[in-house]
């Protein structure tokens, strides 16, 4: 059982707010690499401590928090070779040997002093844990595998959002999250979405067709700064898209 | 984010970009282990095509869909669904374009109401196709119903000739084929094979279209010859199976099944009832009178 709980944010008020990206700049060269990999996978790591390892919300900030500084700290990335497995894998096999060490510390490796203190939002995660629960017929793997594809894709439309609102397309935007990102909304025509923004037809078609392009592009940039070569992107690309599910 | 939306946005990036060509996908139409297919408007000729979108970026699939594509363009048959186009999206995805079929795949075909008698004309419509190709030393090596279209107006197309074996052409591709359909020496050793490995391929789908129909034998002896496990003791050729079918159509003897007497009589019988019946009916009709102008 996931318990107990304390709300969220009440706890996490207490850490500084530094932002991670400064620490993975600091750690030196292929900062953007770990800062994709981060934004990635710090939700799919807090969610997998919350239902792999039964942590409480607070329990599982530390960890996710600890595990990820001390990622950073101890070269952690440079440890992963993309022919032996998928980098997935390889996090999921260190975080649970993170876990089993933080066990046997009584809990001291959560958050090591002075590490610093990233800052993330783990009031949204658990709002999509209680939102979307693991489904009992899917394996960790596959839950662990489907959060990653989740917050890519999060991920992307946040970019795609901050591309078009620095563009002046917010009303681009708009239309590609009436439509691709309300579920309640797939159903709609473009004569429908045409009247509801007091545009003409041609201009949802068109500008529905650019946004999911670059939505697509920010995508795919994402796993390229996540993926060491081609043969690594391609098969993250495939993994993504369900290819090879 | 809920599961819902991130499905759907997996659909969207599976689209095709097509923002810069001359095709326009409308909607989907089918997926399978290869890619996916749209039905598309070509704006520059002003009709509706399939578009098929390999899944892969290997060189691999698209050295496939190129072959298939050479392989098509020696195939001119009205039973075979020609390729019009070939090339790469702008997102690295292979694609080639082919006449829209508008009609349902034979499996899907199979479930629906349909007399066995249709059924094997179908049937021997299918074999026209293939045999054309192997006249031209081209086997199919992947035919299962899911391959073949059936049209609105009754026509049969063989689709997906992206791992027949060209006469005389280097093996490149390892695994070529599905198991259910596929001939014991196909499976050993797709390289090894000839026509006779269609023919076997045939006589799956003949199995599975009067599956449902509690078969006559002479017809399951037709499916046996057509899938011996040797390619010796099988059909030589698609159309030696087709017409073994198109004898069963016509109420003769089947090469396939050696008939008895009783077998013989019950087919004479199949075929000539209503004359029979009218023989016999007469008959009855006569003794009676004569009876009755004795009395």
């Amino acid at each position: 059982m996931i318990d107990p709980d304390t709300s969220i944010g009440g706890v996490e008020a207490r850490f500084p707010q530094t932002h991670w990206s400064q620490i993975v700049q600091a750690a030196g060269a292929n900062s953007a690499a770990r800062e994709a990999l981060i934004i990635a996978y710090w939700k799919p790591i807090y969610k997998y401590l919350r239902i792999q390892w039964k942590c409480s919300n607070d329990d599982a900030k530390d960890f996710t928090q600890g595990f990820l500084a001390r990622a950073l700290e101890q070269d952690f990335f440079t440890g992963y070779d993309p022919a032996k497995a998928r980098f997935r894998t390889y996090l999921r096999a260190s975080l649970d040997h993170f876990m089993t060490n933080a066990g046997k510390a009584g809990g001291r490796l959560k958050r090591s002093s002075g590490a610093p203190v990233l800052s993330l939002d783990y009031s949204a995660a658990e709002n999509e844990l209680s939102a979307d629960p693991p489904d009992p017929a899917e394996s960790i793997e596959e839950y662990f595998q489907a959060e990653w594809v989740r917050q890519v894709f999060a991920v992307a439309v946040e970019e795609l959002q901050r591309d078009y609102a620095a563009r002046g397309r917010e009303t681009r935007f708009a239309i590609f999250a009436r439509y691709d990102l309300d579920e309640d909304s797939h159903q709609l025509t473009y004569d429908q979405l045409a009247a509801e923004f007091a545009i003409p037809a041609a201009n949802v078609t068109n500008w529905l067709a650019a946004a999911r392009r670059d939505f697509r592009r920010c995508v795919l940039e994402q796993v390229r700064r996540m993926t060491a070569d081609e043969r690594e992107f391609r098969n993250e690309v495939r993994a993504l898209l369900g290819i090879d599910a | 984010m809920t599961d819902k939306t991130v499905a759907h946005l997996r659909e969207v990036i599976r689209e095709p970009e097509l923002a810069h060509g001359r095709y326009r996908a409308l909607d989907q139409i089918g997926r399978g282990g290869m890619g996916t297919v749209y039905r598309a408007e070509d704006a520059e000729l002003d009709r509706e095509v399939a578009l098929k979108v390999l899944k892969a970026e290997s060189e691999m699939a698209v050295e496939r869909m190129r072959r298939e594509a050479r392989i098509l363009a020696r195939l001119e048959h009205p039973g075979i669904v020609p390729i019009h186009d070939v090339g790469i999206l702008d997102d690295g995805r292979a694609f080639y374009v082919m006449k829209l079929v508008r009609g349902q795949r034979l499996d899907r075909y199979q479930a629906g109401a349909h007399s066995m008698t249709d059924r094997l004309r179908l049937f021997a419509r299918l074999c026209e196709p293939i045999g054309f190709a192997h006249a031209r030393g081209i086997v199919h090596r992947d035919l299962k119903p899911e391959n073949v279209m059936v049209g609105e107006f009754g026509e049969v197309l063989v689709l997906d000739w992206g791992v027949a074996k060209v006469a005389g052409e280097a093996e490149t591709i390892a695994v070529a084929g599905t198991r259910a359909y596929m001939a014991p020496e196909q499976a050993a050793d797709p390289g090894c094979v000839d026509a006779r490995a269609d023919v076997y391929a045939l006589g799956k789908i003949l199995r599975f279209l009067i599956e449902a129909d509690g078969a006559p034998k002479p017809l399951l002896a037709i499916c046996a010859q057509a899938t011996a496990e040797k390619p010796g003791n099988r059909y030589q050729s698609a159309l030696e199976l087709s017409r073994d079918v198109e004898r069963f159509l016509d109420g003769l003897a089947v090469d396939a099944y050696p008939e008895t007497l009783a077998d013989r009589a019950y087919r004479f019988y199949a075929k000539y009832k209503l004359l029979i019946a009218l023989i016999v009916a007469y008959l009855v009709m006569r003794g009676v009178i004569i009876l009755w102008t004795r009395h």
